[in-house]
């Protein structure tokens, strides 16, 4: 059978959802990182899947689009996590707590 | 006429005061503050008798006839539309005699104040307090409207505060200084109250107005004679809270209440004995208390077209007298027997402006500064000479080592018994001969006769209190030579030997001249009842002069005939009276010139009867007096009227306690604590418990940030994914 789109689009949901739980659940930044970019990978997927169904070249151009934030929002969240190790030395989440009243 | 001269008589004192206060302070020469203050009410004292007795002056009676006051414009306070209040001074006849006795006897009590605050370190304070109480009584009674009035009148309740608490280390001098002053302004609300109600009667009437006199040139009308214009208000109980003539007349009557020390407001004269006892003499004898005796008169018109608040005057006059009276008889403190003293007489002054009888009134309170002036700085010549002793049970036989102290004092006795031929004789035997003719028609037929006998009780009883003091103080053996015996007393004497002396120069000479004037000061107003004796006119002096500007009632008359007399007014032409002209010779229409008709022979019967009684009644007393005390000198009086019926007490808990503690628990805790810091307190925990719950937003836990951020895209996507994302088609072109 050739693949459905109603497939492609549950597969994308499942990531989607495995990325959520993952930033919720996991303590260590990046794993949280890795899951965003798996969240965000997965709507890539979705995109793709519409302009393959629809013959519509937006989506890819949306995949474009998506890609270029998450390097960016990689790179910088990165640099940030690399400075906040810098000062105390830990990788979990839950330290990171300074803000609270 | 415009007077430059007038503004002169307040503002001399007022200078002095100044000079005093602030040049005094850095010399603190007693020579140079003590001729200050004395000179500086000399000269007004000149200039009152200068303007009173000139030949147009204020008090000159002849050709011609006029009593238009000598006016002095100084600058307009308050003008309003019509209505216009200035500060302007007028003298006529009847503030023309408060003045002459005012500056007159107040520059004796500053001549002996002189001698008696010698030594004191609050020289140059006394003196100035003293000349500007003189300043703010001037003003009182030259003020030409009813607001300038009010400003004398705040400033001598002002004065007696500063004066009575003068003392700074005498522990109950403070506290007497606050009751005065309280008790003056719950009479000044009523006071208050009275002129704005003058306002509105005037205003409805079509032009408001509170002056006195008419002063055409700056467009202001009498409001006493707008109101003398109207209808009289009946005789019956509720005209007082009518809003009328009757309730200005009863709210004004309280403002004298407090300022004149009569029921209910009397309680703060007894106390006022803290301060100086030439404070005493001016202030609480003198000139002060008799201010709201002046404003009832000024006022004349009003009462007269009051007959339910006449009656009230009188009668709280006349309970006053007696009540005070009863009290005196039982004081050991010198001065506060003449304190009650004072309140007893001026129970009679209102008893007479009770009936119509206006002016022997007055009479009485110009007699009455001369022989309480008198009084009270004797005993202060007698406090002095016995180191400030104050007690007359420790009293006794002064008489060797005071004689002329002894010698004025006794005219000064003599006089308030009223024994004639002194001055208090014929004031209070006129008081008391108008009391007892007062016409049916302003009072129930019975209530004069029985005003009399209160009267006359009252004249008893102060012939034997009077007689106390004099036995207890000067006769008899020397008590204070005795160890001392264990009185209560207030201030503790450290001298165990008291050796009396006679006063200074500066003390006696003043004493010498009231003891003559309480001697010779009534002769001016010899009632024609005992005057015909000796082939006298109908109206004595006093009578002329003063009898034309006082409003009559509208149906009284002292000879008992209904005749509705046209009132007389402080207009600038001589009007003319029942046909007669007004400029008539006063010799020949006796008549002309005042609301009384030449006496019937009956009347004149009456009066030789009366007085003879009011002279027998002072003899008596003198007798009961004498042959009481001069055995048992120091008797224990009882202990009711000692305590002074327990009055402060009842006052105390009645309307002080109750005031208290519902300020305290009700008004503070109950409103001012419970509800308006309620209502911050409860705004403010409001905030911070929202705040407390809110703040859980924030933990530092960044995965519950993540988990929010979940919850809100949930919530938004599912929306539009639920409703329809057709409400932003607007973004959509």
């Amino acid at each position: 059978m050739t693949p459905q789109l109603s497939w492609y689009l549950a597969l994308s949901a499942v990531l989607f959802t495995i990325g959520v739980v993952g930033v919720l659940i996991k303590r260590n930044v990046i794993s949280m990182f890795m899951c965003i970019e798996l969240m965000l990978n997965a709507v890539n997927l979705t995109f793709v899947a519409f302009s393959s169904f629809f013959r519509d070249v937006t989506g890819q151009l949306f995949v474009f689009i998506v890609m270029t934030v998450a390097a960016a929002e990689a790179a910088v969240g990165l640099g940030i996590i690399i400075a906040i190790f810098r000062s105390r030395e830990s990788l979990d989440v839950d330290d990171a707590s300074i803000l609270k009243f | 006429m415009n007077n430059n001269l007038l503004s002169l008589i307040i503002f001399a004192p007022l200078a002095g005061a100044v000079i005093n206060w602030f040049v005094g302070r850095r010399l603190r020469n007693e020579r140079f503050i003590g001729l200050v203050a004395c000179s500086s009410v000399g000269v007004s004292t000149l200039i009152a008798f200068y303007l009173a007795f000139k030949s147009n002056g204020a008090l000159h009676i002849g050709e011609p006839n006029d009593t238009t006051p000598i006016m002095d414009h100084l600058w307009t306070w308050i003008q309003v539309g019509s209505f216009r209040a200035d500060f302007g001074l007028a003298m006529d006849r009847l503030s023309g005699i408060y003045a002459l006795f005012i500056t007159f006897v107040g520059l004796l009590i500053h001549i002996f104040a002189t001698g008696y605050m010698h030594g004191d370190s609050g020289y140059y304070r006394f003196f100035a307090y003293l000349n500007l109480f003189m300043f703010a009584m001037l003003t009182l009674i030259l003020g030409d409207n009813f607001l300038l009035m009010f400003v004398g009148w705040e400033g001598v309740g002002l004065c007696s505060y500063l004066l009575i608490g003068y003392y700074l280390d005498k522990e109950e001098a403070a506290p007497a200084a606050k009751k005065a002053f309280i008790a003056n302004r719950v009479g000044d609300w009523g006071f208050v109250l009275g002129i704005m109600l003058i306002f509105f009667l005037t205003s409805a009437k079509g032009h408001a107005s509170i002056s006195f006199f008419d002063k055409p040139a700056q467009g202001v009308i009498s409001a006493l004679q707008m109101i003398g214009l109207m209808n009289p208000d009946s005789f019956a109980l509720s005209t007082l809270w009518a809003g009328g003539i009757t309730s200005v007349a009863i709210l004004l009557f309280i403002g004298a209440t407090g300022k004149s020390a009569q029921i209910p407001l009397f309680v703060w004269l007894p106390d006022a004995m803290a301060g100086p006892t030439p404070v005493s003499a001016l202030i609480h004898a003198a000139t002060m208390v008799t201010a709201g005796v002046y404003m009832v008169v000024r006022c004349s018109a009003i009462f007269t077209h009051a007959p339910t608040a006449m009656f009230i005057v009188a009668i709280i006059g006349a309970a006053t007298a007696l009540f005070a009276a009863t009290i005196g008889l039982a004081q050991n403190d010198i001065k506060k027997v003449l304190a009650y003293s004072t309140i007893s007489q001026l129970g009679y002054m209102f008893m007479a402006c009770g009936v119509g009888a206006f002016v022997a009134a007055i009479f009485h309170v110009m007699t009455h500064a001369f022989f309480k002036a008198q009084l009270f700085l004797g005993s202060g010549s007698v406090i002095h000479g016995m180191h400030h002793e104050q007690d007359m049970r420790r009293m006794g036989g002064l008489r060797k080592y005071m004689p002329i102290t002894w010698l004025t004092m006794c005219a000064g006795w003599l006089a308030i018994c009223g024994v004639p031929i002194w001055a208090g004789f014929f004031s209070k035997d006129e008081i008391l001969w108008k009391v007892w003719s007062a016409g049916s028609s302003n009072m129930p037929g019975g209530a004069a006769k029985a005003l009399w006998f209160v009267g006359a009780v009252t004249a008893l009883l102060t012939a034997v209190y009077m007689t106390r003091l004099m036995v207890m103080t000067f006769w008899g053996t020397e008590r204070f030579r005795e160890p001392h015996a264990p009185h209560d007393h207030e201030h503790d004497h450290h001298q165990e030997k008291v050796e009396p002396h006679e006063s200074p120069l500066s003390m006696t000479i003043p004493l010498i001249v009231l003891a003559v004037l309480s001697t010779v000061g009534g002769l001016v107003g010899v009632p024609y009842a005992i005057s015909s004796l000796a082939g006298g006119h109908p109206e004595n002096y006093f009578e002329q002069v003063l009898a034309p500007v006082i409003s009559t009632a509208p149906s009284f008359s002292a000879s008992g005939e209904n005749g509705a007399q046209p009132l007389h007014w402080l207009s600038p032409a001589p009007q003319p009276v029942d046909g007669k002209p007004a400029v008539a010779p006063v010799g020949e229409t006796p008549g002309a010139a005042s609301s009384e008709e030449t006496p019937r022979p009956q009347e004149i019967n009456e009066g030789r009867l009366l007085a003879l009684v009011s002279v027998m009644i002072a003899l008596i007393g003198i007798g009961i007096g004498w042959f009481v005390f001069q055995r048992q000198p120091a008797r224990a009086m009882p202990r009711l009227l000692e305590n002074k019926y327990y009055v402060d007490e009842i006052y105390d808990a009645a309307i002080i306690q109750p005031i208290k503690v519902g300020s305290r628990e009700g008004l503070w805790k109950l409103f001012d604590i419970g509800v308006i810091d309620g209502i911050i307190h409860t705004i403010g925990g409001a905030v911070i418990r929202f705040g407390r719950t809110i703040r859980y937003m924030q933990m530092g836990f960044v995965r519950g940030y993540a988990a929010i951020i979940l919850a809100g895209a949930i919530i938004i996507i599912g929306y539009f994914a639920y409703s329809g994302a057709h409400v932003l088609r607007f973004l959509v072109r």
